[in-house]
């Protein structure tokens, strides 16, 4: 359904529901307008562009040397070793410089738990009940965070935006592009579904065990997935049977169960936070128990212990390069955990959590690849920017839209100075929707948020 | 083959054991960190814990074991100044944790050399990636603190201790080498919200231990006192400037502020965290107060942070500031020499980047021997292979008081343990 048609249905129900008001009918139906919170995104302002003679990593896999990449109208028109300039473009030579797909981090807090740290800022985590399926991140978004810009300046260009974990459903991520704006609305990704975040082990069960409330084991917290699960499908049933006309009474609306029979239907992707392999396994069978997919697992550090069922299932995992120890469920960690969930042919990808690490994941990648080449793996930058780019755009259903640099994608992209894999390399240039959104030589080109602006 | 690969991983596993082994580690790029600066194809001679010689055209002694390190890069180990390594195994695990206290019985007293654990998994972990020593040292958590009702702790953490990475029993080779201690945004959480007052808390503390320095004995002790009599004790050396105070300030104007109380009592400070130091680089280097900071901390994540960002090592550096690098994160010390190779990129000089993973971090503890490649060093020494501030760069070879470490770790065997995820028997009975 195209999202002008789904607009146009969504006013008739409402100039319906007016009706209705004045002049009941055999049904009181209140129309359920999901068209809520809309993406306002514009892309800035660009011209079309030519960049020529540079290595370009694809990000699916493909290194090309000494390409060319035509962009017009914010997309991707052509890739590759022979593609010509057409006449009245702008022609830039990059001199042999890299250019990449934009980083995309699965696992970010910005906006949620911005900078400065202060309680009053904090909105990330509802702890007032372990399933809080029914709030939305977004609804947290400070857009003023200063760590946009500094995330920027690494080369990201889109991120998914969670709820933190203290919760099993911790509600609704969100997926931005990561442009300066006064709203998060007008970062909003077009057309990319939200996600669910779920949380897996100590976190849950620590929170509210400290409460003396369920659920205060791991064995709490399945139950607790489980019996949301089971009243969601109840719920999707109840809908189902209402809108084919086989119950004459409306379903109550329940926010937390909409969000949860959103997953059922296959409209919002699972994120779940899980760190050890052996509750991956579990979580998994509660996807097949109920009828879901976990997209991926964030925060996998035993990822590599269970990287075949991982690719069996078709289930990404979003790792770190090297964070471990700070919990039991973080003990076991490795520095080839990427490389290896990589080799058993499942999606890894490399996440940041840390508006910190997010400014550098290429590094992060780099300390992946190569620790996994000292032991005799053979992976080039070409595989290993998958991890930034096309695989975490599969995992946040954007993968038609970013994430590669192919004919049609939308113009996310990044100059670097030189190899990306290198400590001393920095994002020179980044574009979104092919305008320059961060250009490191202009300072006109470097946002700065209203909380930075006069302060020093 | 099998019995042969088995006893000697058995041999590989024992403790090091203290005979006069020579090695020469040759060809490699050497950062001697010192006046000599980088010689390439170079040779560093090992005997007794100790560098015997380096150069171009040292000859390798009789008997010596030959780490040829053609193509490699040699530098000192690397350290990072400010740890918890040997306090902590696994931070959300209380009963492993002892680098802070809830409680205010002791303070000045705390010495992590009592708890300083050798056979901590992390110890391996970070020494197969070069670091081969830290700084360890006590602080404090609001956090933990928060989850005890009416707790309360002193702003003065304690002394730390300087450790080799052995992993051996006397692997502190120096302890109470400073004393740490929490101004800044911290301090005042501690002592009533204001500032003020943790300007007063330690006023105070440092009043009371001049005075116990100066007049001593029990009757001075009967006086009505904010500390205890070993917090006045390990106090002394403080007072005395004998060892630094570690004080962790970020805003200008607290560094400021802890300036002036270190004149007034004539401290050898040091500051930690630093965010803002860059803007008054000057002073600090007047003054020879050097900074230990984490160089990719840039963003205003505390309102006493505004001023964060990376080029702060190369301005201070510039200044003339003996600057030395901190994770903040203890499990992974073992970053920052990326966190180095990061200040590099913006702005520090390759050498002074290094001088700060090794040289620096010694003198500004006032521990000797250490740092440099030159005859006479301790020999911490690592073979890389590639240059070490570089991401996708690992160590080959470490050794640590000229013994050469096993290269591995907890973590390498868990790895090879699943390095193949389809075996015959289930993966408990592979046991790397």
């Amino acid at each position: 359904m195209s999202v002008q048609y789904k607009r146009l249905l969504a006013m008739t129900l409402v100039v319906f529901a007016i009706v209705a008001c004045e002049a009941p009918r055999e049904s009181d139906r209140t129309a359920v307008n999901t068209e809520v919170f809309e993406s306002t995104y514009q892309a800035m302002p660009s011209e079309p562009v030519f960049f020529r003679n540079a290595t370009i990593l694809t990000g699916d896999g493909e290194r090309i040397d000494g390409g060319s990449i035509l962009v017009s109208d914010g997309t991707i028109v052509a890739v590759g070793a022979d593609v010509e300039a057409p006449d009245d473009v702008l022609v830039v030579d990059v001199g042999g410089k890299w250019i990449t797909p934009g980083i995309i981090d699965v696992h970010s807090h910005l906006g949620v738990y911005p900078s400065p740290d202060v309680p009053a800022l904090a909105d990330g985590n509802e702890i007032s009940a372990p399933n809080t399926a029914e709030v939305w991140a977004e609804h947290s978004i400070w857009p003023q965070d200063p760590g946009f810009a500094t995330a920027l300046a690494g080369g990201v260009t889109t991120m998914q935006i969670l709820p933190g974990s203290a919760n099993l459903f911790g509600g609704r991520s969100v997926t931005v592009k990561n442009v300066p704006a006064r709203t998060y609305q007008a970062m909003k990704f077009p057309g990319a579904p939200h996600g669910l975040k779920m949380a897996c082990g100590e976190n849950p069960k620590r929170v509210y065990g400290a409460k003396g409330v369920a659920p205060t084991t791991r064995m709490g917290n399945v139950a607790g997935y489980r019996s949301a699960w089971a009243a969601a499908q109840k719920y999707s049933r109840d809908w189902e049977r209402y809108e084919n006309g086989e119950a004459e009474e409306e379903p109550e609306r329940n926010l937390q169960l909409e969000t949860l029979a959103g997953v059922l239907k296959g409209e919002i992707l699972v994120h779940n936070h899980c760190y050890r392999a052996d509750e991956m396994a579990t979580m998994l069978d509660i996807a097949k128990e109920f009828g879901y997919r976990v997209t991926a697992f964030h925060h996998a550090v035993e990822a590599y212990k269970v990287a075949d069922l991982l690719a069996e299932n078709d289930t990404c995992a979003a790792m770190w390069a090297d964070w471990w120890g700070f919990k039991i469920e973080a003990y076991d960690g490795v520095r080839e955990n990427i490389p290896m969930v990589d080799a058993a042919g499942a999606c890894a990808i490399v996440h940041s959590d840390s508006e910190i690490g997010m400014q550098r994941l290429n590094q992060e990648a780099a300390k992946a690849m190569a620790a996994a080449n000292r032991i005799g793996f053979d992976i080039d930058e070409a595989q290993a920017i998958r991890w930034l780019t096309s695989n975490p755009a599969k995992a946040l259903g954007i993968g038609d839209d970013t994430g590669t640099l192919s004919a049609g994608r939308m113009a996310d992209l990044v100059v670097w100075s030189g190899n990306p894999f290198s400590v001393y390399t920095k994002a020179d240039k980044v574009f979104i929707d092919g305008a320059l959104v961060y250009d490191r030589e202009d300072p006109a080109r470097q946002p700065q948020s209203d909380f930075e602006l006069g302060q020093l | 083959m099998k019995t042969t690969a088995l006893l000697f991983a058995t041999v590989l596993v024992l403790p090091t054991v203290a005979v006069a082994q020579t090695y020469a580690i040759t060809g490699g790029k050497v950062h001697t960190v010192s006046d000599a600066g980088t010689l390439d194809d170079a040779t560093v001679v090992i005997t007794d814990g100790r560098v015997v010689a380096v150069g171009t055209d040292v000859a390798v002694p009789d008997g010596a074991e030959v780490i040829d390190a053609t193509n490699k890069v040699v530098t000192p180990g690397f350290v990072p100044a400010y740890s918890h390594l040997g306090l902590v195994e696994i931070g959300l695990v209380d009963e492993t944790v002892d680098s802070y206290q809830i409680g205010d019985r002791f303070s000045a007293a705390v010495d992590v050399t009592d708890a300083f654990n050798p056979a901590s998994t992390l110890i391996p972990i970070m020494r197969v990636e070069g670091i081969t020593r830290a700084f360890v040292a006590p602080t404090v958590s609001l956090w933990a603190l928060a989850r005890v009702a009416g707790a309360r702790t002193s702003l003065i953490a304690g002394q730390g201790a300087w450790v080799d990475l052995s992993g051996s029993a006397d692997s502190v080779v120096q302890p109470r080498v400073a004393m740490f201690v929490e101004l800044g945004e911290t301090g005042a959480a501690l002592t009533g919200g204001s500032r003020t007052t943790a300007m007063l808390e330690l006023r105070e503390a440092l009043t009371d231990a001049h005075d116990y320095a100066e007049e001593g004995g029990d009757n001075w002790l009967e006086r009505d006192r904010a500390l205890s009599r070993l917090d006045l004790q390990a106090l002394g050396p403080v007072i005395a400037g004998s060892i630094p105070v570690v004080a962790r300030v970020e805003r200008a104007s607290d560094i400021r502020a802890a300036m002036q109380l270190a004149d007034e009592f004539d401290l050898k400070l040091v500051i930690r965290g630093g965010a803002e130091a860059w803007m008054l680089a000057d002073e600090l280097a007047e003054a020879g107060v050097p900074v230990i900071f984490d160089p990719v901390r840039n963003l205003p994540d505390r309102f006493e942070r505004l001023g964060s960002r990376l080029e702060a090592a190369a301005l201070l550096n510039e200044a003339g500031v003996t600057i030395a690098f901190s994770s903040s994160d203890e499990h992974n010390d073992r970053n920052v020499r990326q966190k180095a190779g990061n200040a590099v990129a913006y702005g520090l000089p390759y050498a002074a980047a290094l001088a700060a993973l090794t040289r620096n971090p010694a003198y500004i503890y006032g521990v000797e021997e250490y740092g440099s490649l030159e005859p006479g060093a301790v020999a911490d020494i690592v073979v890389w292979d590639g240059d070490p501030l570089e991401v996708t760069t690992y160590a080959d070879a470490v050794f640590i008081n000229g013994e050469k470490i096993p290269m591995e770790s907890r973590q390498t065997k868990l790895r090879d343990r699943y390095l193949k995820l389809d075996r015959e028997l289930p993966h408990a009975y592979t046991k790397p």
